[in-house]
Formats: C-alpha cells, structure tokens, sequence
C-alpha cells in the first residue's frame, strides 16, 4: 500500500522532473551493478575492458545530441572535437602528472581539454553556424577531417630551451641533445600513464548529464530547440539565432573535448587516426538510433552498440554481418510507424492485464 | 508623433519592383487594414516591416526609431510582432513554451543561472510562468497549456501564434491573414478577439486580410495595394466604393 502512495505522487511530479530522476538513476544503478559484479570477480574481462568506452561514447552521444536533436543541425565532425580534447589534455597529462599531485594534474587535463576544444568550437563555429542543413553537415565534416590531418603529421618536442614544432618530422625539431618528443606524428602521444577509470567516467557522464538536461530545460535550451522547430518564427519574436547556434555548438564541444581525455588516458599511447569520420558517423548512429532530442536513448543506444561488438566474440567469423542486422532491426522496431504502433498495443495489452492498475486509481482519489 | 511612419517603402528582387512608394502612418491604439488581390505585396510588405527583408528604398520610423533594414531581432525588441500566413509555430514544444519564448527578451536569466538551478533561475521561471499563463488565459489556451503546439486544432494555433506575439509585448502587432480557413463562427469570435487585444494590451494593430467582412467590420482604416503600389487609402466606405478598388478585385478598366 505504501509503494502505492509513493507512486501516486511520482505520477504527480512534473514530467521533465522524472525524466532527469530516472536518467540519473539508469547510470547509478548501472554504476552500482558493474562495481557488485567486478567486486565478486563475476565480471569478464572483454567487457570490463569496455566501461571506459562506454561512457566516453555515452558522453559522445549525449553532446552530439545537444546539437542534432536539439539545435537540429547535423554535425559530422564530433571527433574532432573529440580528439583536440584528447591530444591537449592527454599533453598536460604527461608534462604535469609527475610534478603535480595527480587528481590536480587530471582535473586539470579534463579541463583543458574541454576549453581547447570548446575554443575551436568557437572558430570553426563561426564559419560553419552560418551554414544550413546539408552544407553544415559538408563543412563540418570537412573540419573534422583537417583536424585528424594536421594532427597526423605534427611533431611536438620539449627541451631546455622550450617547445618546438613541426609538421614535416622528428629531426626537423631541431631540439639540444636533452630534448624529449611529446607528439611523434602518425605515432602519436606514447607512454601515457594511465588514468582514466570507471568511476571517472561515470563521474563525466553525470556530469554531462547534468549540463545537458538542465540547459535543454532552461530559458537558453527553449531557444535553442526554437531555432530546430522554426528559424524564422524565432527570429520574429528576437530570439539572437547566431548566439544560441554557438551556445549549443560550444557547450556539445567542450563535453566530446573531455569525453577525448577520458578515452585517451585510458592507452598507453594515443594516435589521431582513431579520430576519423568513422567514429563521427558511429557517434551519429547512436544518437540517430537514440532518438534526436532523446537524452535516455543516447545513453542506451551508446551503450548497447558498444559492447555489442564485444559480446558478438563467440560468433567471429559473421561478427559485422550480425552488428549491422541488429542495428536495423533496433532502427525498425524504435523508429518506424508501425512498430511504434504494434509495441503502443502491447502496452496497453500488459496494462489490461495487470491487477493492481485498477486499484491504484481508487487509491488516488481517496 | 505617430507610432508607425512609412514613408515611401520600395523593394525590388531583381528587376521585379515587388512594393514601391508605400507609405502608412499607424497610430497607437489603431486597427488599420492592408488589403490587395494576391501577389500584390502585402506580405512583403510585412517582411520589410519585421526586418526579413531589407527594403531597396524609403524608410520605416517606429516610436521614433529608424527601423528600416535593421535585423528581424532589433525589430523585435523594439516593439513589431507579428504572426504568419501560414502558421508558424513551435511545434515540438508546449503551449506554455511557445508563449515562454516570446517573454524570452522580457525576462532573463544566463545560461549558468538554468544549468546551475540558481535562486534566480527559479524566480524568472515562476514569473515566466505566471505572465504566460495569463495570456494563455485570455485565448482561453489555459487548459492545453501542457499539450504540444502541433497537438492544437487550427483555430486555436491561430490563436496560440497571437499570444506569443503578444508576449513580447509589442507596441505594433501585424496579423498576416489571421482569419485564413476559419468558419464564420471563429471569425466572429476572433473579431472580438483583435479588438479585446487593441483595448487591453492599448497596442496598434495591422492586419491583411482577405476575408472583406473581417476586414470592413473592424478596421478604422485601410491602404489597398495592388501590383506593389498604392491604389486606395482610407476608411472601409471610402475604400469599398473606390472604383479602382473595384477593377483591382474584380477586372476591368
């Protein structure tokens, strides 16, 4: 009868109150389970491995959604955010973890990365936010690839007499005999001390959570989701366009900067290729399969795609081919009319035969 | 001085001269028609008035303001709303946020304020609320307040497309074809309506209208347009018996 009461006045709470309570609650009981499986070693390795990527990519889809789902622009260049996040943060990392105290040295790095690629956010979003629909998607590809480019080839160096660049190779740094390579080109940053853990990754993705579910639920996130629902009715009613583009663009970048440290102390080295358009369309596809706008479906879609590949270890050989008939299976039954109607039935079906809804009702009135 | 001075507005596209020599004077507390065949320019005339077009020629003073070819956001905050000919609402959002949106330069609060749930973010948005609702009220929209925009049947997104005008508390409210696909019923109601607005929000309205009975029975006072220019101005007798208002609707010489 108390659980009941308790779930009348749940029903009462204001809806986007509850939405937030249960996403809170899905990451803490999902963080709880992990933490009682690995404490009673009933966890297997393939997918402990896995924790960190998890919630790097739950973080990924969670910002991409701010600007698809909610701004309603299509971004295709989020690993690049991604990655200037990584190698920044990942190179105070290893100049600072020694000398600092290390959760000073790794806030810090999560920090820098999420500012260095929230200021690129700013740049290339000035060009970019200019643009509309099939165009934005274009450029913002375009950057996304320039940027894995440039980091491919850039050769970073530190000796006593400061830092030295260079995009053409190691010896064309010119450093004194003492001087050490931070990043080796296409070999990337090697020898990181690790860092990044479970608990941290849970921490970012509430993190982000919190972020993006209270701006979407604020005077700037309505603006913003004015501008996805009608530009012009918008403008009509003083609503700076230009401002809120950015606001989204800048805020979803700095979090994919941090969700790039995160990724990148988990290795011992870290390589600019991993960044490629590939990760920027399976971020998409997470979001897509999510729903846009829909913060829960991100986290799940983010979560069952990146073990999915994991668990599909048994059958090696046909792995792929059985990855992408579930994704059109789950992109079938979330997305198209008819299964959304067939599944609305089979609600109302299990509802019809449960016993206690009846009651319940009394329950509220009296 | 009056609130709303046109003065010799033109615009072309190319070398199609769309609107040319308009001029208008509205005062605060009008009702004031702009009529015309179609393709005659009265929603272009709208588009320059609210900053979506940038007029080739003339000017436009609100309040004293030059407004002429300033951004749709200046006009904006300056006092010209408007509503379109076909409706244009936020569809994914609630009544309520569709009228929220339009406080948005009324009552603020920073982005840190609603991400951190400050003392502050709370004040404004209960205020925001409040000052919503009550103008829900008045389109009697209170009830659907939660319901989704695109959820409403047409005659009350009609209506909704008002209150979010209003709520940015114009001084200036254009109506483009507010009377478009309503029955007899709804046209009588929403004739009220304007006038209720006019009287109690003390604010100018223009509005185009094709509907001659809605435009006849509540405007003071009327411009016709035809092919971009200015055939007839004045009072709806005076307007109804121009004969070259006559030839413009119906043919002739």
């Amino acid at each position: 009868m108390k659980n009941m009461k308790v779930f009348a006045n749940w029903k009462k709470l204001d809806k986007n109150f509850r939405e937030k309570t249960v996403n809170y609650g899905i990451v803490l009981v999902a963080f709880l389970v992990i933490q009682i499986l690995s404490a009673t070693g009933n966890l297997k390795n393939s997918i402990s491995g896995q924790l960190v990527p998890i919630c790097t990519y739950v973080v990924m889809a969670i910002s991409l959604n701010l600007v698809v789902g909610f701004l309603g622009e299509l971004s295709l260049g989020h690993a690049g955010f991604m990655s200037l996040g990584a190698f920044s943060g990942t190179l105070f990392w290893v100049l600072n973890c020694e000398t600092l105290p290390r959760p000073v040295a790794l806030i810090a790095a999560f920090l820098i990365g999420g500012v260095v690629a929230g200021i690129f956010g700013f740049i290339i979003g000035i060009p970019v936010l200019r643009l509309r629909g099939d165009y934005l998607a274009i450029v913002t590809l375009a950057f996304g690839e320039i940027i894995k480019t440039v980091l491919n080839a850039l050769y970073l160096g530190l000796d006593s007499n400061g830092f030295h660049l260079s995009m053409k190779d190691t010896m064309s740094l010119g450093m004194e005999a003492d001087g050490k390579v931070l990043i080796n080109g296409a070999i990337g940053i090697t020898g990181i001390s690790k860092a990044s853990s479970f608990v941290i990754g849970i921490v970012l993705v509430l993190i982000t959570l919190f972020v993006v579910m209270n701006l979407v639920d604020s005077r700037a996130g309505r603006a913003i989701k004015s501008i996805r629902d009608n530009r012009i009715a918008a403008e009509s009613i003083g609503i700076p366009i230009t401002k809120y583009k950015m606001m989204a663009f800048i805020t979803s970048a700095v979090l994919a900067g941090m969700a790039g440290v995160l990724y990148a102390l988990n290795y011992s080295t870290l390589v600019a290729k991993k960044f490629d358009y590939n990760t920027s369309i399976l971020v998409l596809v997470f979001v897509v399969l999510g729903g846009m706008g829909n913060i829960r479906g991100s986290i799940i879609a983010a979560t069952v795609l990146t073990i999915l590949p994991e668990l599909l270890r048994s059958v090696a050989d046909y792995r792929m081919l059985v990855y992408a008939i579930l994704l059109i299976a789950m992109m079938i039954f979330t997305q198209s009319p008819k299964a959304i109607a067939w599944r609305a039935v089979m609600v109302e079906k299990i509802k019809a035969r449960r016993p206690g809804k009846g009651k319940m009702k009394q329950g509220e009135e009296g | 001085m009056a609130l709303l001075e046109v003065r010799n507005l033109g615009i072309a596209f190319g070398g199609l001269q769309a609107v040319s020599q308009l001029d208008m004077t509205i005062e605060t507390g009008h009702l004031y028609g702009l009529i015309g065949p179609n393709g005659a320019g009265k929603t272009t005339a709208f588009n320059m008035l609210t900053g979506m077009y940038t007029p080739t020629e003339g000017n436009i003073t609100l309040d004293g303001v030059d407004i002429t070819g300033k951004t749709p956001e200046f006009i904006s905050k300056h006092g010209v709303a408007r509503t379109f000919q076909n409706i244009r609402l936020f569809d994914g959002l609630s009544v309520l946020d569709n009228v929220k949106l339009g406080l948005h330069n009324q009552m603020k609060y920073s982005m840190w304020d609603g991400i951190f749930r400050t003392p502050k973010y709370r004040v404004k948005e209960a205020e925001m609320n409040h000052q919503a609702m009550k103008l829900l009220k008045i389109f009697d929209l209170d009830k659907e307040a939660n319901l989704l925009a695109s959820s409403l049947p047409y005659g009350k997104q009609r209506k909704l497309e008002i209150a979010r005008a209003l709520a940015t508390n114009p001084k200036l409210l254009l109506l483009d074809e507010p009377a478009a696909g309503m029955n007899p019923q709804e046209t009588d109601e929403l004739m009220k309506t304007v006038r209720f607005v006019r009287d109690e929000f003390g604010i100018a309205i223009l509005l185009i209208e094709h509907d001659m009975n809605f435009v006849m029975g509540i405007c003071e006072e009327i411009t016709v347009l035809d092919h971009g220019q200015c055939i007839a101005h004045g009072t709806g007798k005076e307007v109804r018996n121009n004969p070259k208002v006559v030839a413009a609707y119906l043919g002739g010489e």
